[in-house]
C-alpha cells in the first residue's frame, strides 16, 4: 500500500515517484454518485473488501443535482398506490420498451430502499402523521416522490456518503479509471486509472468490477449534465466487450433554464409544476392542452377548470397536462418555440408566481428560488421562469441482468444512468433516484458473491493489457498534433446538439454521423500542453475519446430506428411503431477495429401474463 | 496523513503563509473596506467604555426626578440620592459609587454575550480582524481556557440580565410620575419618553439572546411534544435574527438615557413635559 | 454587451507560484466560472481547477476571488466594474496541489471522525416518525454542500495550522449539532463535540456563516445551540445538580454518551 490517505487518497505529489500503484480488492465500484456509493455499502455488506473510484471528490456526483425526489410506492400519501401501480407508471412512461423485470423489481424495492436511507440519517420532509411525504410528478398516478425540498439528490448522497464513510469504504477520489481490465479468459480482472491530481497510474485488482459512471449528456451543448457525463462507463463496457442497448433515447428535460447563457441548460425541476407551475407561450396561453396524446388522453384534463381542481382533489380530477411524461411536455415546448411563440430568449414561460403565494414557493422550491435569484436576477415569487428543454439523461446503456446487473463480460456489473434497459425509451422523474438505489444493491451484493465464490483463483492482470492502456493514456503528450481538445469537444457538443437533438431527421443523423467520423480524425491530432499534474486539457483528451464513441452509438441507433416514440423523435417518422419497433431493443457492440460501433437488433424480453393484465 | 504532520512542523510559519498553502504576500486580497466594520466598533465600543467608566465612578448626577439613570439603577448604597432608591439601601457599606455594585451584571451580560463576543473578538483583538484577514497572533486556543472558558457561563448573566431588564421597566414606569412641582397623578417629558425607548430595547436586547433562545425551546429535541415552548422558540428566534442591532441600539439608548438625566441633574438643559 | 475582463489567476504548486495576468473576452450574464474556463480553453488549457455542476450545487469550484471565498460559479461578473481586473487565488487554508486546485482531505479525515447516526428500531409497521418541525432544524444543516467555504475562513485553522489536529472546524459543528437536534438519534455527542471536534475553540467570529453560499446560519443555528447544549452537559452547575436529584431535560432520555 501507499502512503496515501485511506479515505481521501490525497498524497502532495511535488516528490511523487513515478511507477505504479497497486491496489487489491474485491469489489471496484467505479463512480461515487448514488448507484455507485449504493453498490458499495451493499458489496461491504455482503463482506467484500470494497473500494469506491472516481472522478470527482467524494460527495460532488451528479447525484447532487437531482432535486425533486425518489420514487417509491410506499402509499404515504395514497394508501391506494403500490408496486403495481408504479410499475405500470414506469412501463408506460417509457412506452413499453423497458425491460419488465427491471421495472418490476425497481417498483416493489423502491420503499424498502428509501427507508434504509431513513435510517442512515436522511431527513426526509414529513406528511402530517410523521411518516416521510410524497410529491406528485409527472407520469406518476399517486403522489409517491420522497423528497427533502427540492434538494433531494443532496439528501441522497450524502446520506449514502456519511454511510460508505462510517462503513469505513476505501475511497479513490479525483482517480479516474481508463480502461477496464480482463484475463485471458476474457474474464474481468480489474480496472486501470490514473489520479488526477498527479497524473500517476493506478492499478486496481479486482474480479468484480461495478461501473456506475452515470450519463453522456456532456456530449450535447445544452445539457443539465455537468463535466464528468462523458460517457466513461457506457465506453468501458463498449471497449471490454459489454454491448449497450437503447441508446437512441435520450431525455431532453423540458425545463432547462434559458438565460442568461452561462447558465443554459441548467435543470428547473420538474416539483415547479407538481407544484403547481404551468407553462404558458407568449400570448399568454396555457398550451399544453393542445398536446395530449391519445395513449394519455383517458387520464389527463382537458379543461383547465379540471386541471387546476386537481391539485386540491385528485379523486375526482384527473392531471394537468403539464404533468405529462417528460418526452410529451418537452416536445410540446419545442414546437411552440418553433412556431414563433417562445419567450424573448427563446423558450416559454414556467409560471409559479401568479398561482402560488411567496412563502409557499420559497419554502418548496428553495433551491429553484436561490438559483434563479443568484443566476438570473429572476424573483420566481415575482415573475414566471424562461425555460426551455435541455439534455438531462440518457435512457440507453450497458445491457444488464435483470436481477443481478451483471454485463456481457465475465465480472462487470452497472447500475444507475449508465445502464439500459430499466426505463425503456423514456424515464419518469423520480424513477431515477430509486433506480439507483434498488440496482445499486443488487449489483454490490452479486459483485461481492462473485468474488466470493472465487475463493483464491482469480482472474490475473495482463502486464501487457497495463502497459498498453498506460502507452494510450499517455498518448496526447506524445502525438505531435495541431488539435486542442477543448476545441473538439465544443465541436462535438454543436454538432450532437444541431443533428441528434430533440427532433431528428434521417439528413441530420448522416450528416452528424460524417461529422462524429471527421472529430475522431481530429483526435487523433490531439495534443495537450503542460504534464501530467492535475492537468485538465490532459484529461478532457482521454474522456473525449469515450465521448466520441458513445456519440456514435446513439446517431447510429437514433438513425436505425424509423419511428418516434419516448426519447427518440423522428420527424419524418413521427408514429409509434408498436408492430416492428415495439418489439425490439437496438444493441450497440464496438466494431473490430475498436474505435467504431457495430449495430444489432434484439427482441425485447417478454412480459409474462400475470404482468400483461396491468395493460388492458 | 503522517507526511502533513511533517510538514506542519518543520516550519515555524503556519497560517496562509505555511509550507504547503498557495504562496501568496499578501496577508489579504481584500479590495472591500473590510476594515471599516472593525474599526468602527473599536471607536463606538471604546467611547462607550470611557463614558461608561466616566459615569459610574463619577457617583453623581445620576437621578433627576423622576427620573434615574439605568447606571444606577437600582441604587442601593447609601451615597444614593434621596428619593433614587426603590429597593432601600441594603448596601450600605459600600463606599465607591453606588452604579459599580450593579453595573457588574449587564456588564457581564454585554461581554459573555455572542454578538458581542464576536464584534469585540474582531476589533479589539483582530482574531480575526474580518474574514479571510490574516491574523496577527501566532499562537490561538479560543475560548478552551481560563479566562475564556468563562464566557460559558452566559445564560447567568442572562437570568440577571431579565431581573435588571424589570427594575429599569419600573423605573419607566415610575418615570411617568411627577418632576419638582407638579400635581401628582400620571405625567410625561422627553425624559419619559427616552427611558421608555431604552427599557423597550433592553428588553429587546434580553429576549433576543441566545441564551434565551436555547432556554425557551433551542434545548428541545423534540419541538412537537412540547408546542408552547415551540412557539416561544420561533419568536425568540425571529427577534434572535436581529440581535446585533439590538445589541447596538440598546447601547446607544443606554448612554443616551443616562447623558440626558446627566444634563438634567446638573441643570444644563431643562426637561421638556408634554403632559 | 461583451468585454475584455482583466484577471489575474494563481498559477503554481507547492514549490512556488504567482499570480498571472490574463485578459479574456466575457459576456452578459456569464460567471467567473466561464471567464477561467475560457481562459483554459483558449489560453492556458493545463489551467487546473475543480468544478462539477456549475450550478451552485456540488461545491465544487470553491475559490477566492479578489479575496473573498467564494463559489466561482455562482461569482457574477456583473458584481464586478467591467475595468476592474479580478484577482482569483486558491483557497488559503488548505495545502495548494495546483493552480486552483487543493487538497480539501482535512474535511474527509474530519468526517471520518464523527460517531455517524445511530436510530433506534423502526416503529411496529415498518416505518418511523417524524414530526416536520422536529427535522426542519437538520434540514437546514443539510443543505451543506461541502464546499469548504467555511473551512477554508475560519481563522481557527486559516491562521493557525497546528490547530487542524483539534478543531473540526463548521462544517463538522453542523454535523454535530444536525445529530444533537436529530429527533430519533440515540447518540449523545456532546461531550465529544466539545473535546475531539474542538467546539470551545471556535469564538464565533462568524465567517463561517458570512462565506456560506447556502445561506445556512451555520453559527446563530448550529453552532451557538451546539455551544449552549455543550453548557447543558458541562458547565451547567445547575443542570447537574437538577440531574443529581432527577430534574432533567426528559427530552434527552434514551441517549448514550459517546
Amino acid at each position: 500500500m501507499s502512503d496515501r490517505h485511506p479515505m481521501t487518497g490525497n498524497e502532495m505529489s511535488g516528490s511523487e515517484p513515478g511507477g505504479l500503484e497497486r491496489h487489491q480488492y474485491d469489489v471496484v465500484v467505479v463512480g461515487a454518485g448514488g448507484a455507485g456509493l449504493r453498490a458499495a455499502i451493499a458489496a461491504h455488506d455482503a463482506g467484500a473488501r470494497t473500494a469506491i473510484v472516481c472522478k470527482s471528490l467524494l460527495g460532488k456526483a451528479h447525484t447532487v443535482m437531482a432535486e425533486g425526489g425518489i420514487a417509491a410506492a410506499m402509499g404515504n400519501r395514497w394508501p391506494e398506490d403500490n408496486w403495481e401501480v408504479h410499475f405500470r407508471d414506469t412501463m408506460r412512461g417509457g412506452k413499453m420498451l423497458n425491460n419488465w423485470r427491471m421495472a418490476q423489481l425497481h417498483a416493489q424495492e423502491a420503499p424498502e430502499r428509501v427507508m434504509e436511507l431513513e435510517d442512515w440519517g436522511a431527513l426526509f420532509d414529513r406528511t402530517e402523521d410523521g411518516l416521510i411525504s410524497q410529491r406528485d410528478f409527472g407520469g406518476h398516478k399517486y403522489a409517491r416522490l420522497a423528497h427533502v425540498g427540492d434538494r433531494t439528490g443532496l439528501e441522497m448522497i450524502r446520506t449514502l456518503q456519511q454511510r460508505a464513510v462510517a462503513l469505513g469504504i476505501d475511497v479513490f477520489m479525483e482517480c479516474t479509471v481508463t480502461e477496464l481490465l480482463k484475463d485471458g479468459s476474457g474474464s474481468i480482472a480489474g480496472a486501470f486509472a490514473y489520479w488526477r491530481e498527479t497524473g500517476r497510474f493506478v492499478v486496481f485488482e479486482a474480479p468484480s468490477v461495478v461501473l456506475a459512471t452515470g450519463g453522456i449528456g456532456k456530449s450535447f451543448k445544452v445539457t443539465s449534465n455537468s463535466w464528468e457525463y462523458t460517457g466513461d462507463g457506457h465506453a468501458l463496457a463498449l471497449r471490454a466487450g459489454a454491448s449497450l442497448i437503447n441508446m437512441e433515447f435520450v431525455q431532453f428535460h423540458p425545463t432547462g433554464m434559458v438565460w442568461p447563457p452561462s447558465v443554459k441548460g441548467l435543470l428547473v425541476t420538474e416539483s415547479v409544476r407538481g407544484d403547481g407551475g404551468i407553462l404558458k407561450n407568449s400570448d399568454g396561453k396555457r398550451f399544453m392542452f393542445d398536446y395530449i396524446p391519445e395513449f394519455f388522453k383517458a387520464e389527463t384534463a382537458d379543461t383547465i377548470e379540471e386541471a387546476d381542481r386537481w391539485y386540491d382533489d385528485k379523486k375526482n380530477n384527473r392531471r394537468p397536462p403539464e404533468l405529462l411524461p417528460r418526452d410529451e411536455v418537452a416536445r410540446a415546448i419545442n414546437s411552440e418555440i418553433k412556431a414563433g411563440r417562445g419567450s424573448p430568449h427563446g423558450g416559454i414561460f414556467l409560471d409559479i408566481a401568479s398561482r402560488r403565494t411567496p412563502d409557499y414557493i420559497r419554502k418548496r422550491l428553495p433551491s429553484m428560488y436561490h438559483q434563479f435569484k443568484e443566476l438570473a436576477d429572476v424573483d420566481i415569487t415575482q415573475e414566471p421562469m424562461e425555460i426551455g428543454p435541455t439534455c438531462h439523461y440518457v435512457m440507453g446503456g450497458i445491457e444488464v441482468d435483470p436481477d443481478t446487473e451483471l454485463a456481457a463480460v465475465p465480472g462487470l456489473y452497472a447500475v444507475g444512468e449508465c445502464s439500459g434497459g430499466m426505463h425503456g425509451s423514456n424515464r419518469l422523474g423520480g424513477n431515477s433516484l430509486s433506480d439507483l438505489l434498488v440496482f445499486g444493491r443488487r449489483a454490490g451484493e452479486a459483485a461481492a458473491a462473485r468474488a466470493d465464490s472465487m475463493g483464491q483463483s482469480r482472474p490475473t492482470v495482463r502486464d501487457d493489457d497495463v502497459r498498453a492502456a498506460q502507452a494510450s493514456a499517455l498518448a496526447p503528450f506524445d502525438v505531435e498534433g495541431d488539435e486542442n481538445p477543448y476545441a473538439i469537444q465544443h465541436d462535438l457538443q454543436q454538432s450532437m446538439n444541431d443533428l441528434v437533438g430533440i427532433i431528428r431527421t434521417r439528413g441530420e443523423l448522416e450528416q452528424s454521423l460524417q461529422e462524429i467520423e471527421k472529430l475522431k480524425e481530429r483526435a487523433k491530432r490531439m495534443t495537450v500542453e503542460g504534464h501530467r499534474q492535475y492537468n485538465p486539457g490532459w484529461h478532457l483528451a482521454i474522456d473525449l475519446r469515450n465521448m466520441l464513441l458513445v456519440s456514435e452509438c446513439i446517431a447510429k441507433a437514433a438513425l436505425a430506428r424509423e419511428e418516434s416514440r419516448g426519447g427518440h423523435t423522428r420527424d419524418d417518422f413521427p408514429q409509434t411503431d408498436h408492430e416492428v419497433w415495439g418489439t425490439k431493443n437496438l444493441v450497440c457492440n464496438v466494431d473490430a477495429t475498436g474505435a467504431g460501433i457495430d449495430l444489432s437488433e434484439k427482441p425485447l424480453p417478454v412480459m409474462p401474463d400475470e404482468l400483461k393484465k396491468y395493460f388492458d | 496523513m503522517a507526511s502533513t504532520d511533517a510538514r506542519e512542523t518543520a516550519t515555524g510559519s503556519t497560517g496562509v503563509h505555511g509550507p504547503t498553502r498557495a504562496r501568496i504576500e499578501a496577508k489579504t486580497l481584500r479590495q472591500d473596506r473590510w476594515w471599516l466594520m472593525p474599526l468602527a466598533t473599536f471607536i463606538v465600543f471604546s467611547g462607550f467604555i470611557v463614558f461608561a467608566t466616566y459615569r459610574a465612578f463619577a457617583g453623581d448626577h445620576f437621578y433627576a426626578e423622576p427620573y434615574l439613570s439605568p447606571f444606577y439603577s437600582p441604587c442601593l448604597t447609601d451615597s444614593c440620592v434621596a428619593g433614587s432608591s426603590d429597593f432601600g439601601q441594603p448596601l450600605s457599606w459600600w463606599s465607591l459609587s453606588p452604579a459599580l455594585v450593579i453595573l457588574i451584571f449587564p456588564l457581564g451580560f454585554r461581554l459573555t454575550c455572542y454578538y458581542y463576543r464576536k464584534a469585540y473578538y474582531r476589533a479589539f483583538w483582530l482574531s480575526p480582524p474580518a474574514c479571510a484577514v490574516a491574523e496577527p497572533h501566532t499562537k490561538y486556543t479560543g475560548e478552551t481556557r481560563f479566562p475564556l472558558i468563562l464566557q460559558n457561563i452566559h445564560r447567568y448573566f442572562w437570568y440577571a440580565a431579565v431581573v435588571v431588564a424589570l427594575i429599569l421597566t419600573y423605573d419607566a414606569v415610575l418615570a411617568f410620575g411627577p418632576a419638582p412641582g407638579e400635581s401628582d397623578g400620571i405625567h410625561m417629558g422627553l425624559g419619559t419618553v427616552l427611558m421608555v425607548a431604552n427599557v423597550v430595547l433592553i428588553w429587546l436586547y434580553t429576549l433576543s439572546c441566545h441564551s434565551c433562545r436555547h432556554i425557551t425551546g433551542g434545548r428541545l429535541r423534540h419541538f412537537s411534544k412540547h408546542p408552547v415552548r415551540y412557539k416561544m422558540w420561533t419568536f425568540v428566534s425571529k427577534l434572535n435574527a436581529r440581535h446585533a442591532a439590538y445589541a447596538w441600539y440598546s447601547l446607544f439608548s443606554v448612554a443616551i438615557v443616562d447623558f440626558y438625566i446627566y444634563l438634567l441633574a446638573t441643570g444644563t438643559i431643562d426637561d421638556p413635559r408634554f403632559f | 454587451m461583451g468585454y475584455r475582463l482583466k484577471m489575474r489567476i494563481w498559477r503554481g504548486d507547492q514549490s512556488g507560484g504567482d499570480l498571472g495576468d490574463y485578459e479574456v473576452e466575457v459576456s452578459e450574464g456569464e460567471v467567473v466560472l466561464d471567464a477561467i474556463h475560457r481562459v483554459q480553453a483558449t489560453q492556458a488549457g493545463d489551467l487546473a481547477v475543480r468544478w462539477n455542476c456549475k450550478a451552485g450545487k456540488c461545491g465544487s469550484c470553491s475559490a477566492e476571488i479578489n479575496g473573498r471565498p467564494r463559489l466561482m460559479c455562482m461569482t457574477r461578473l456583473s458584481d464586478f466594474d467591467p475595468v476592474e481586473t479580478v484577482t482569483v487565488t486558491p483557497m488559503r487554508s488548505f495545502p495548494v496541489i495546483r493552480d486552483l486546485v487543493t487538497d480539501v482531505s482535512f474535511n474527509y479525515e474530519k468526517a471520518s471522525e464523527l460517531p455517524s447516526f445511530a436510530p433506534p428500531p423502526r416503529d411496529a409497521d415498518g416505518k418511523r416518525r417524524m414530526a416536520q418541525v422536529d427535522v426542519e432544524r437538520g434540514q437546514e444543516f443539510r443543505k451543506c454542500i461541502e464546499c469548504f467555504l467555511c473551512q477554508n475562513t475560519c481563522h481557527v485553522v486559516r491562521d493557525h495550522e497546528e490547530n487542524k489536529p483539534a478543531f473540526a472546524g463548521p462544517r463538522f459543528f453542523l454535523r454535530y449539532a444536525e445529530l444533537d437536534m436529530h429527533p430519533l438519534d440515540t447518540h449523545d455527542r456532546r461531550q465529544l463535540a466539545q473535546g475531539a471536534a474542538g467546539l470551545g475553540m471556535c469564538n464565533i467570529t462568524k465567517c463561517c456563516t458570512e462565506v456560506c453560499p447556502e445561506n445556512i446560519k451555520i453559527t446563530d443555528n448550529a453552532i451557538i445551540p451546539m455551544k449552549e447544549r455543550v453548557v447543558d452537559r458541562k458547565f451547567d452547575p445547575l443542570v447537574w445538580l437538577g440531574s443529581k436529584i432527577g430534574l432533567r431535560n426528559r427530552d434527552n432520555d434514551g441517549r448514550t454518551e459517546v
